[in-house]
């Protein structure tokens, strides 16, 4: 019998409950084992040496001295790190981004590597290194980099996506359009028509962990990789296919992961791990500091977008346009697609255009961050929206609702929306006595919505039943967030059983079938599914055992709360068998008891959140305050609401820290001048009141359980939610974000102005 | 370089170690001593996760060098539950699922017990202001605020 995801309506006991996580008291007390945690025998530190140009050719690496230092037991280069991608253009990108090998595209980029006996020798190695550059111009600026006379970045790249192939090469990689109807059409029927340009800055995903590793090649080309990852699967296909190992002989296993925001989906320093361990013959710890952390891993575009909405008299929408540009780093990406696909996602619209252009610049590879893209489209098009509903006269919710997508809707992106949350989270924004709540001087309030796809994807899942009745849980995706809770509740919700019986763990490349990684919210949606079926697959093996103990056909065993029981008259002596009396005989009824699972997760339901929060602007300063803050959001079903909250409140804290103060800050050299944690700095304690949370339910019709992915969307909305607060505080529309006080003070300074 | 040797107290138990004189705390508990509940975040003073307890207050061990302990009392989240009995933080940081990844939960709870430790009852913007030296990207602080509220009533009850 195939594997049937369709919602049913249930009532559920263990879903839905907040019990305690199982990984809890290993965090509590300092025992969980994060990437830099684990150590080996015989392990070397390594080190990497990395670019401080923006843009430069590697004319010549002396690596000589290095390694006659005592103590130095590799150096490597991009020699050592040969090219077997075989014409995978995006595999080359990955490769060249763990080591350059003509040219340093950032300011971090690597370079060399190294690995030693300990740290302080591997430093000193570091320094050792004579690396000649000719000095390239560069361009860090997404706007000027689109400009026809910027520095080229890669000679090699032409403008796809446009009807004819252009002769010149160009910093510009890509062009993608999506809509529908004609804008034209629909800006002639608008009685009124907003047009604004926004920017926003560069920021970084900020995990508190910085990317670290232990790699172990052996001579017989066996490997072990211990990692901080959000997909260890992943990370193995392209460490083997990097150092040319076979899959099967690389374990990876994930560590604990110190958050991750979508910057741990990517390699970076593993590949150069391995290959040093390789060379070396001996393990190698490679743990990045924080200046590395933010010179060569992970930050999200920076982006540049004009926004054109038309509506008439009685508020409908009649056409919306928009033309987005968002950075890449050096290395072609998909980044202003995504923010083509997601920017008009929440409206019903009869004419709407999309257009994004993919931009080349000297900054590190753009890397995926939580809703990766979504959150700029939404700042513009959510800031256009609110000042259309001011130029109508309309309350900004009615607006909104009034021009929501609904079930059936064609969305701006392509796909008809089946039941989603929109229109319930706009109703109770309008409901939540937050809207109502007075404001004092110098106070604003803004709201936003906000969407995203989710993804499902490849998933396998173990549930092993154990001859005392407990139950292992080997899942293939890392926890990001309390999954492991999550998951074992489902498992005790399928199986009928309590929670304390099960615990759920991540297993290893070598023991689980692919996985793809946790990302695009899909760690609890689809091993939620992958759970379920492998727990309806234990069932059967239940049911068959029990039918042997009684000694009665499997077709009259049926599973309820937890227990097989007979069904019919004539077994009215037979007293149900728990899931622990079965397990119990399993050495002599068949042996061990398991359910397996493998699918692709299909129908990940669409997410949609809207947002409301109070700020206070000080006129003198442009300082800003948040007063007060919350959360909308449609979950489909809450397995672990609290972790859901959890989710919710951190996607806002992420969104406020974007909002108002982080930016990557690049001087004219093109170096990065705020790589740490005091100049870049993202949202403490005390710069943040409480965040209320309200959690929607509306199923997704492609899970048994209606759960739908809730991780990303809550960073969606804040951009513009705190844009529209901070524009209604100080009466000047906000257009670049982070709305810093030198900002905002220039944007009253020129409304004083004129 | 010849090492500093350092006798000192760590969770109350006498602890002696060589280090470098350049060797951070914070390395030594890691690297020498296998004490990894304290986390490198930053490396620079600003994140926090690596909060330890000296002789009463609450340093970043990434800027104390290790042969400062010498003499001292070091506390870490090591020694933070007294056997199976978790500290009233621990258990409503659990409870309150106060961590997500959970990578500065150490430098949390042991900031928070400074805290604690010197203001029974504290105000929600002085536990805000309190714990403003530790960075947590998953939660909004939210949950954890509230963990630290409800384990300052348990503390004063007990």
């Amino acid at each position: 019998m195939n594997f049937d995801p369709r919602y049913s309506g249930r009532n559920f006991s263990s879903v839905g409950t907040r019990p305690i996580r199982p990984d809890g008291i290993d965090k509590v007390t300092g025992r969980a084992r994060y990437g830099a945690d684990f150590n080996m025998a015989g392990q070397l530190v390594g080190r990497i040496l990395r670019s401080p140009h923006a843009h430069a050719v590697i004319k010549k690496i002396d690596t000589s001295k290095a390694e006659k230092l005592a103590g130095v037991k590799a150096v490597i280069t991009a020699k050592d790190l040969p090219d077997l991608t075989d014409g995978d253009a995006a595999m080359y990108d990955i490769l060249d981004n763990s080591m350059a090998r003509t040219k340093a595209l950032y300011d971090g980029h690597a370079v060399a590597a190294v690995a030693a006996i300990d740290a302080r020798i591997a430093r000193q190695a570091l320094k050792l290194i004579e690396v000649d550059y000719e000095v390239l111009p560069h361009i860090t600026d997404v706007d000027e980099a689109a400009q026809h006379h910027a520095p080229l970045i890669n000679d090699q790249i032409f403008t796809e996506g446009l009807e004819e192939k252009p002769a010149k090469p160009s910093n510009v990689t890509k062009r993608t359009q999506f809509g529908h109807g004609d804008v034209h059409k629909g800006f002639a029927q608008a009685d009124f028509i907003v047009e604004r340009s926004f920017k926003t800055e560069q920021t970084h995903q900020g995990y508190i962990e910085p990317h670290a590793c232990v790699a172990s090649v052996n001579p017989d080309g066996t490997a072990d990789l211990w990692v901080c990852t959000q997909g260890h699967f992943v990370y193995r296909q392209h460490c083997a296919q990097l150092l040319g190992l076979e899959a099967s002989k690389l374990r990876v296993t994930s560590s604990e992961i110190g958050g991750g925001f979508g910057g741990k989906t990517h390699v970076w320093a593993e590949p150069v791990a391995l290959a040093l361990s390789r060379k070396a013959g001996r393990p190698v710890k490679l743990v990045m500091t924080r200046d590395e952390v933010f010179r060569a891993s992970g930050p999200t575009s920076a982006t540049s977008i004009d926004v054109k909405i038309g509506a008439r008299k009685d508020g409908t929408i009649t056409a919306a346009e928009a033309t987005l540009r968002y950075s890449c780093g050096p290395y072609a990406g998909s980044w202003a697609e995504i923010g083509a696909m997601t920017a008009f996602a929440c409206y019903n619209l009869e004419n709407v255009k999309t257009v994004g252009y993919e931009v080349l610049v000297n900054r590190p590879k753009t890397a995926a961050y939580r809703a990766p893209s979504a959150p700029m489209a939404a700042f513009a098009v959510e800031s256009a929206v609110d000042e259309l509903a001011h130029e109508l006269g309309m309350n900004a919710v009615d607006f909104r609702i009034k021009n929501a997508a609904q079930e059936g809707t064609r969305a701006s992106y392509g796909p008809v929306y089946g039941p989603i949350g929109i229109g319930p989270t706009l109703e109770a924004v309008k409901n939540h006595p937050h809207m109502k709540a007075p404001l004092k001087a110098n106070q604003g309030r803004g709201m936003a919505c906000g969407f995203w796809f989710n993804f499902g994807g490849q998933t396998c899942t173990d549930l092993n039943i154990g001859m005392d009745g407990s139950v292992s849980l080997a899942v293939g995706t890392v926890d990001v967030g309390g999954s492991r809770a999550s998951l074992s509740l489902v498992a005790a919700e399928e199986l009928g059983i309590d929670y304390s019986q099960v615990k759920a763990i991540v297993a290893d490349t070598s023991s689980l079938g692919y996985n793809d990684m946790t990302d695009g919210s899909r760690g609890t949606f689809s091993s939620s599914m992958a759970t379920i079926s492998a727990a309806r697959n234990a069932i059967k093996i239940l049911r068959d055992r029990a039918a042997q103990m009684w000694d009665i056909p499997v077709d009259d065993v049926v599973w309820e709360k937890g227990h097989a029981i007979a069904k019919g008259e004539k077994y009215g002596n037979l007293s149900p068998l728990s899931l622990k009396d079965i397990a119990a005989k399993s050495g002599t009824t068949g042996g061990p008891i398991a359910g397996h699972s493998e699918l692709v997760a299909d129908g990940a339901g669409v997410s949609f959140a809207t947002h409301i929060c109070d700020i206070e602007v000080d006129p003198e300063t442009g300082a800003t305050r948040v007063i007060r803050y919350t959360v909308v959001q449609d979950a489909g079903k809450a397995v672990h609401p609290t972790y859901v909250e959890g989710q919710y409140q951190g996607g806002a804290a992420q969104g406020i820290g974007w909002a108002l103060n982080e930016e990557y800050i690049y001087g004219k050299d093109g170096r990065l001048q705020n790589a740490g944690f005091l100049d870049y700095r993202i949202p403490v304690c005390s710069d943040l009141p409480m965040i209320d949370t309200q959690i929607l339910e509306i199923p997704n019709p492609n899970h048994p359980y209606g759960v739908r992915g809730v991780g990303e969307t809550s960073i969606v909305p804040p951009l513009a939610a705190i844009a529209n607060a901070v524009s209604n505080a100080v009466g000047v529309r906000m257009t670049h974000i982070p709305m810093s006080p030198p900002r905002i003070l220039a944007a009253l300074d020129a409304e004083r102005e004129g | 370089m010849a090492g500093v040797a350092v006798s000192t107290t760590i969770n109350g138990d006498a602890v002696e170690y060589l280090c470098q004189p350049d060797e951070t705390l914070l390395e030594v508990l890691r690297d020498r001593l296998g004490l990894t509940g304290a986390k490198e975040g930053c490396g620079t003073g600003d994140c926090g996760a690596c909060s330890v307890i000296v002789d009463g207050r609450l340093v970043c061990s990434c800027l104390v060098l290790g042969a400062e302990a010498e003499g001292r009392k070091v506390e870490t989240i090591e020694g933070m539950a007294h056997g199976d009995q978790l500290h009233p933080l621990q258990q409503k940081f659990l409870e309150h699922a106060a961590l997500q990844c959970g990578i500065c939960t150490p430098g949390f709870l042991i900031a928070a017990k400074d805290l604690l430790e010197k203001n029974p009852s504290p105000t929600e913007e002085e536990i805000r202001f309190g714990l403003a030296g530790n960075l947590c990207r998953c939660t909004g602080y939210d949950k954890i605020v509230r963990a630290v509220q409800d384990a300052a009533e348990v503390m004063k009850g007990a």
